[in-house]
């Protein structure tokens, strides 16, 4: 197998998360496509894990995994959060922030 | 080209294309969709494809936890959320920003750039055939070299699901 395959394939699912992130409104989906950049970049490591024969990559992938999973908790509560206040979760209304 | 090279496994390059080829359909369908539970649904595709493409890369333990982290738990999560928030049935609008055509030309220039960066620095690298890694290796490295970053990964996770109860709660 050819070592391109697998970071080809990572930076296809890479770029299509970003450009999820750019064109969602909804914040489920927005966390939606983090999960698919994060797992794009899990893809990378166990793909050096095993063009290096060096079992560390996949070590660091564990650890993604986990972080991931506490990111995708903490996130979904706030959007709850979000959701009971103003009764939406459209993104660009939340602009009290700007300056 | 790439994925039917000379001289490797070319039944696991079939496989990998196969897969790859859903995937990256399945992705799309999660950034186009016009219904959100569809979206979730298409992701589930996304990561089942990530738990395949890891065994075709001997990594057999990342696999296991793959399906037991995000198609168990981060899926049940994400179809909470969307109940919670009461996504409507059926196709919505509004699930994208005005500005949504602005990441097109981001995508593409980014997958550009990183498909070219890719192929220059590992034009036809073949991976050899490999044993897949025995999985007491990868918990001798958890538990002795990433003993403190293991720890300090469950100190988030505790933090994590503390943060979220308080964060989620009514009062």
């Amino acid at each position: 197998m050819l070592a391109v395959n697998f970071l080809l394939l990572a930076a296809v699912l890479f770029c299509i998360g970003v450009f999820g992130v750019i064109a969602r409104r909804n914040a489920v989906l927005v966390l939606m496509s983090i999960e698919l950049i994060l797992n794009a970049v899990n893809l990378n490591l166990v793909a050096f894990a095993l063009m290096n024969n060096n079992i560390e990559g996949q070590v660091f992938a564990l650890f993604v995994i986990a972080i991931a999973a506490a990111e995708v908790g903490v996130g979904l509560a706030m959007v709850l959060m979000i959701y009971r206040n103003r009764k939406s979760i459209a993104l660009d209304e939340l602009s009290e922030m700007k300056g | 080209m790439l994925l039917a090279a000379n001289d490797v496994n070319v039944a696991m390059n079939i496989g990998f294309g196969i897969i790859a080829t859903v995937m990256i359909f399945a992705a799309f369908s999660v950034v186009t969709t016009k219904n959100v539970v569809h979206a979730a649904l298409y992701l589930v595709l996304v990561l089942a494809g990530v738990a395949a493409q890891y065994i075709l890369a001997a990594a057999e333990f990342v696999a296991v936890s793959q399906v037991m982290v995000y198609i168990g738990a981060v899926m049940v999560l994400f179809l909470f959320g969307i109940m919670l928030t009461r996504a409507q049935i059926g196709a919505e609008d509004g699930l994208n920003n005005s500005g949504w055509q602005l990441g097109i030309p981001v995508g593409v220039i980014l997958f550009g750039l990183l498909a070219y960066v890719i192929i220059d620095a590992y034009e036809d690298d073949v991976i050899g055939e490999r044993q897949p890694f025995p999985t007491e290796e990868l918990s001798d490295q958890i538990l002795s070299p990433f003993l403190v970053p293991f720890l300090a990964v469950s100190f988030v996770l505790l933090a994590a699901a503390i943060g979220a109860i308080v964060l989620a709660r009514k009062d």
